[in-house]
């Protein structure tokens, strides 16, 4: 074994690799220019209405998403991780659900969200600061957002072994839907997910939407390979499509749910995608991003090419597209009035929900604030605290 | 004495710099803390002056950050990881709680891990959840550790060196909602004339009372003191620094003079440090005392949406209570 010894080679960046790397598959069903595409593994039959119906969720997720930076240019709301260019990877995913499947989301998954029937205010409540939460998780198979990153994976993957010790796998079964970022993918609790998955060949389908940025990190400062490669080594599937392809994303994500709901264990999809805007409101991608990225993706974006698709064929009217545009206008007007609208939380309320049965420390510093609010001198009613 | 007017971050950023430049084993790590310089750009423009090799984005894994550093430290390394919020540092709880702060004993001494971890801590920003913790207790209560907190912009410049220099790991809390307050700072001072970073500092001198705090609660506790004066009181104001180990013989100090103590912190109050210091000061100045010690924080509850963290916070009537209290014994 030979060692050198010397200091002046850097140790960082990549390792070199002599042979070049083949081209990685992509599983694609509708081309950026709105071509139609066959995929031996994942038959696509959809109806005209159907197709209508994608292109519309797609709008209107997108019209949500630009209102709500503008609310936080605004002021309405302290923050917002916006969605741009990812709509198709989150629509297309969950139109795959049925409506006992459970997800398991991460921050940025408005649109899904709204295919889960959340309704737009309520995902404004936490970013407004109004509450934690906002919906209740249960009514829509749709958990609440998880922040710390990764966390939700582990919990996807023990629902799913609720469901298997419910006797809820076979052919009506039901699954989880866990999302993760491609930074994400570092996190020791996604691994541990995936071991628990595989080991216990739970029905859970991990659904990565690769936006090749975790804040100003890059890919590569995750993962050297691609990252649904990583699955083979946890002994299940795993498989790359095109997040941009709403086709795509919605057969993909259609097999490997009926797979897991069906017994045949996790798998893991990696929606190949680009965070369009900056990381969130808060965020400068100036900083570590070219512009030119940003160019080359707009190219490939979803809509368009869904858009150019239906006229291609024929799917829709001139009046059908206005008319998504003027439900589009209306669902902004809808989301501005209602996130004015959201009540702030009164100041006791800081007291309420901590444990689901009596505390005697809480309502011991209950009654200590209530009493000291009331110690100003014309402290507001009590019904106002 | 030619001085330079930096704010709380730069501080940070000009103390790491002046590490980086005395000693080549110093590596910063951390998430986006690169080009970005950090989502505070407490790290700006470090990697660009020191290479990627020493200023390091690491993957996203806080586990990761902290068991590496260990690793790093036991090839002679001194890692400044940074920790980007408060609420995120739990991933790396295992790494620092059963390792680091273990290794140097179990050793016999003959490992010593120089790591400094540094968290933006505390809230007063409108931030989402996991952003606004004050986590400095859970640390303290792990031995192996040295916990420290700056208050402002001199402080922060110097007690990072120090933290740095410190053969023992150092977790090393910063007040974000600070991050923009001004100093004064003599950069051309040795860092042996600065104050030790285990000393607590009377940050206002006061006869009839003594309010204890670190962080973010200093300049709070500043204002009460100053609001206090203009009704005839007299609050001397302590600001920690060090909170593992305390400065107990400053805290006692300050308290068999004044006989009343009141400790505020943003974390909750049940639990926390503020119930350690009421102990040990009713322990050693039990006859000199006044009052019992009181304390302000914040509640048995989790930190609250942003819109109510003005009411979770202790404010500064919130401290002008706690001070009144005392007082009215
Ligand atoms: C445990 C943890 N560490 C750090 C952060 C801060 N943080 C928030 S988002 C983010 C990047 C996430 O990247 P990725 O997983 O790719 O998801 P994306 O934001 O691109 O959707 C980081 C580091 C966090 N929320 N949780
Ligand atoms: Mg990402």
């Amino acid at each position: 074994m030979s060692i050198s010894t010397s200091n002046a080679a850097p140790v960082s960046g990549q390792a070199s690799s002599a042979a070049a790397p083949e081209p990685e598959e992509l599983v694609q069903l509708l081309t950026p220019e709105g071509e139609r595409r066959e995929h031996p593994d994942y038959p696509l039959d959809l109806s005209p209405e159907e197709i209508r119906g994608l292109y519309r969720d797609l709008v209107l997720v997108r019209r949500f998403d630009t209102e709500a930076v503008f609310l936080q240019r605004q002021g309405e709301l302290g923050l917002w991780p916006s969605l741009l260019g990812q709509e198709a990877a989150q629509v297309g995913s969950a139109r795959a659900l049925h409506g006992h499947d459970m997800v398991f989301p991460t921050y940025r998954e408005h649109g899904v969200a709204m295919c889960r029937g959340v309704r737009p205010e309520q995902l404004l409540e936490l970013f407004r600061g109004v509450s934690h939460g906002g919906w209740n998780p249960k009514e829509h198979g749709f958990h609440l957002y998880t922040i710390v990153i990764g966390s939700q994976t582990l919990h996807a993957t023990g629902y799913a072994m609720g469901i298997q010790r419910d006797g809820r796998v076979g052919a009506e079964g039901e699954a989880a839907l866990a999302y993760f970022g491609d930074g994400a993918s570092s996190q020791g609790d996604v691994n541990e997910a995936f071991v628990w998955a595989s080991v216990f060949h739970a029905p859970v389908v991990f659904f990565c939407q690769n936006n090749q940025w975790a804040i100003s990190a890059p890919l590569a400062k995750q993962s050297p390979i691609p990252l649904y490669r990583r699955a083979a080594g946890f002994g299940f599937p795993g498989v790359r499509v095109d997040g941009n392809d709403v086709f795509a994303c919605l057969a993909v994500t259609r097999q490997a749910m009926r797979a897991a709901r069906e017994g045949q264990g996790p798998s893991l999809i990696e929606a190949f995608t680009y965070r369009m805007g900056a990381h969130t409101t808060n965020d400068d991608p100036t900083r570590y991003r070219l512009s030119g990225e940003l160019e080359e993706w707009k190219l490939k974006d979803p809509i368009e090419r869904l858009r150019a698709y239906i006229a291609r064929e024929g799917l829709a009217g001139a009046d059908f597209l206005s008319g998504v545009d003027a439900e589009a206008e209306e669902l902004g007007e809808q989301v501005r009035r209602a996130c004015r609208e959201l009540p702030d939380p009164r100041p006791m309320e800081i007291f309420d929900h901590v444990y689901a049965e009596p505390n005697s420390q809480v309502d011991e510093e209950r009654e200590r604030f209530a009493a000291y609010l009331d110690s100003f001198e014309g402290a507001e009613h009590e019904g106002d605290r | 004495m030619p001085t330079t007017t930096l704010t709380l971050g730069r501080a940070l950023n000009a103390g790491m710099r002046r590490a980086m430049e005395a000693d080549p084993k110093v590596l910063v790590m951390g998430e986006d803390v690169g080009k970005l310089g950090g989502v505070f750009r407490v790290t700006d423009g470090l990697q660009k002056d020191f290479g990627e090799d020493r200023v390091v984005d690491t993957p996203l894994a806080e586990s990761g950050i902290i068991g590496t550093a260990i690793g790093l430290a036991l090839r002679g390394y001194r890692p400044l990881c940074e920790i980007q919020f408060d609420g995120f540092v739990f991933p790396a709880a295992d790494q620092i709680i059963t390792q680091l702060a273990k290794m140097h004993m179990r050793s016999r001494g003959s490992i010593r891990l120089p790591v400094v971890i540094r968290i933006p801590f505390g809230g007063g920003i409108g931030a989402v959840e996991h952003h606004s913790e004050s986590p400095e207790a859970y640390f303290a209560h792990t031995h192996g550790l040295r916990v420290v907190a700056c208050a402002n912009a001199v402080d922060a410049y110097w007690m990072i060196q120090q933290a740095i220099a410190c053969d023992d790991p150092v977790v090393f809390f910063e007040p974000k909602r600070r991050y923009y307050d001004k100093g004064e700072i003599d950069e051309t001072a040795p860092l042996e004339s600065a104050l030790p970073m285990g000393a607590a500092r009377v940050a206002r001198a006061g006869t009839d009372l003594t309010i204890a705090c670190f962080g973010p609660m200093v300049k709070t506790a500043l204002e009460a003191a100053a609001a206090a004066e203009e009704e005839g009181r007299s609050v001397e104001v302590l600001d920690l620094r060090s909170l593992s180990p305390i400065d107990y013989p400053a805290l006692f100090d300050s308290v068999r003079r004044t006989g009343r103590l009141v400790v505020a912190h943003e974390a909750p109050v049940a639990y926390g440090l503020g119930g350690e210091i009421a102990a040990r000061v009713t322990e050693e100045c039990f006859y000199q005392l006044e009052a019992p010690v009181i304390r302000v924080g914040g509640f048995a509850t989790p930190y609250p949406p942003a819109r109510l963290e003005e009411h979770y916070l202790p404010d500064l009537d919130r401290v002008l209570d706690a001070v009144d209290r005392s007082l009215s014994h």
